[in-house]
């Protein structure tokens, strides 16, 4: 569905990514992994043509990405920090959506009634709490059926109960055969989801393996406890 | 395409800035022509205030929207929408509210006390430099990340273009007072948009002879059609040059 092929991309000195290749089949549901600023959020954003990699081509259902602008309307995305225009009310924002996707066929309004947004709708953007803005950003990201789900840390500043529902919702559209990819640093709720693990580290990508290959590796049920020994390991042989 | 410009149109006339730029051109063109009696003169108070205000209000208003809607912009270009349509819309709705702002505000007054051919020419001048304003305003906000120093480099831009090229060029006259310099001159007008349109106002007002020798071959040459075309066409570079540049540097910014 998604193929990568020799991304790189600098920003000044840094290597945010280095030689990236890696192909999504559809069905998928990929835990992308990696420390703070290792170029998870950079890799997600170049998928979307936010970020316009140095060399390297994207290819989506089989099309260079690069100059296009119609794929993205297969793409749901869910932002690490959802930034909307201040002065407009919730309902607003959706409604805004709605006329700029200009999506054919039904839309899917299960998180806004999950998520309660009824009472919500007429507050400004600028007076929500970050955990509201979060599931303001789920709620556009799952709205017109898209193929595709990427979600940059989709649970951060979530409270309990919302963060079920966004888990519970993402298990139904993996069901449907979506692709659908995460970032997290709170691995222990990805447990029961994901299927393929890519790790990344200072803008390379480490491996790229089904879980339960790195399950059967690692001698590890638990995903967070799977990436802890490898990190180990990958501390050991540094070290030799 | 025509979404964007209706989201942004909105989103401006909901801050309040335009509304009152507009209500302040009003006002204060109509004390201009109520106060002197003789028109002429009413037109020379204004075009003093088209050539300092309309830049400054244009310019700074239009990099401070830009850089408050960095969340918009980022949230559409993860949307299906095309980067160069977005920047287009963008650009569309800035200088289509400061046109419409500057043809209520100025453009009624003009009209009704003052409607010859100098009256149309400080309309036409007042609308092209509100939109070259507003495309060097996206050309410097698209070109610096940081918010500060980006609204300090278009003041000192805006400085540039009102007070100190025109220093600059009393400077080279004096100093080459000696040489035939008239028409080089004008090659040198053609640098500064608001000077291309002070140049083009006051001859038509016939108040050229003020101006000693290098009025008349200013008048040689504005004053024909063919300067006239060409003082014009140069306006639009004005215009496009810095939109151009400014659309593909957005076409490979990364958000």
């Amino acid at each position: 569905m998604i193929s990568a092929t020799n991304i790189s991309k600098q920003f000044g000195k840094l290597k945010a990514l280095d030689n990236i290749s890696v192909t999504y089949p559809a069905g998928e549901c990929i835990a992308l992994i990696g420390p703070n600023g290792s170029g998870k959020t950079t890799f997600i954003k170049s998928i979307l043509g936010m970020v316009v990699p140095d060399s390297g081509k994207i290819l989506f259902k089989g099309k260079d990405i690069a100059h296009d602008c119609h794929y993205r309307s297969d793409i749901g995305y869910m932002p690490q920090i959802g930034r909307y225009p201040e002065n407009m009310t919730i309902g607003q924002v959706l409604e805004m959506m709605k006329d700029i996707r200009n999506h054919r066929g039904s839309l899917d309004d299960d998180l806004v009634n999950d998520f309660n947004f009824k009472s919500l709708l007429n507050k400004r953007m600028r007076t929500l709490s970050g955990g509201t803005r979060q599931k303001v950003s789920a709620a556009l990201a799952f709205m017109f059926n898209p193929e595709v789900l990427i979600l940059d840390e989709p649970t951060a500043g979530l409270d309990p109960v919302a963060s079920e529902i966004l888990k519970q919702k993402i298990v139904k559209e993996k069901e449907k055969g979506k692709l659908i990819l995460i970032t997290s640093h709170v691995l222990s709720e990805l447990d029961d989801i994901v299927t393929q693990v890519m790790y990344m580290q200072d803008g390379k990508m480490i491996f790229y393996k089904p879980f339960d290959l790195l399950q059967f590796e690692t001698g590890e049920n638990k995903l967070s406890k799977a990436i802890a020994t490898i990190m180990q390991q990958n501390q050991f042989s540094d070290i030799l | 395409m025509k979404k964007i410009i209706k989201y942004i149109i909105t989103d401006i006339l909901r801050n309040k800035i335009i509304l009152s730029y507009t209500a302040f051109l009003l006002a204060i063109s109509f004390t201009i022509f109520s106060l002197e009696d003789n028109s002429t003169k009413g037109l020379l108070s204004l075009l003093n205030i088209v050539l300092i205000i309309v830049p400054l209000i244009s310019i700074i208003f239009s990099t401070i929207y830009i850089y408050n809607s960095a969340e918009f912009i980022e949230l559409l270009v993860s949307q299906p929408l095309q980067r160069k349509k977005i920047w287009l819309g963008l650009f569309t709705g800035l200088a289509g509210s400061f046109t419409i702002a500057f043809l209520i505000g100025a453009g009624i007054p003009i009209i009704l006390f003052e409607a010859t051919a100098v009256g149309f020419m400080i309309l036409a001048v007042g609308i092209l430099l509100s939109i070259i304003f507003v495309a060097i305003a996206m050309l410097a906000a698209v070109k610096i990340r940081d918010k500060a120093k980006g609204i300090g480099v278009t003041i000192l831009l805006w400085l540039y273009f009102s007070l100190l090229f025109d220093g600059i060029v009393l400077f080279l006259l004096f100093q080459f007072s000696d040489y035939p310099i008239e028409k080089p001159m004008i090659g040198v007008s053609m640098l500064n948009p608001i000077d291309i349109g002070r140049i083009l106002i006051l001859l038509k007002m016939d108040v050229s002879a003020l101006m000693g020798y290098t009025g008349a071959v200013f008048k040689d040459f504005f004053g024909t059609t063919a300067g006239m075309i060409t003082s014009f066409l140069v306006l639009a570079m004005w215009m496009i040059c810095p939109l151009l540049i400014s659309l593909r540097k957005f076409d490979r910014k990364d958000l």
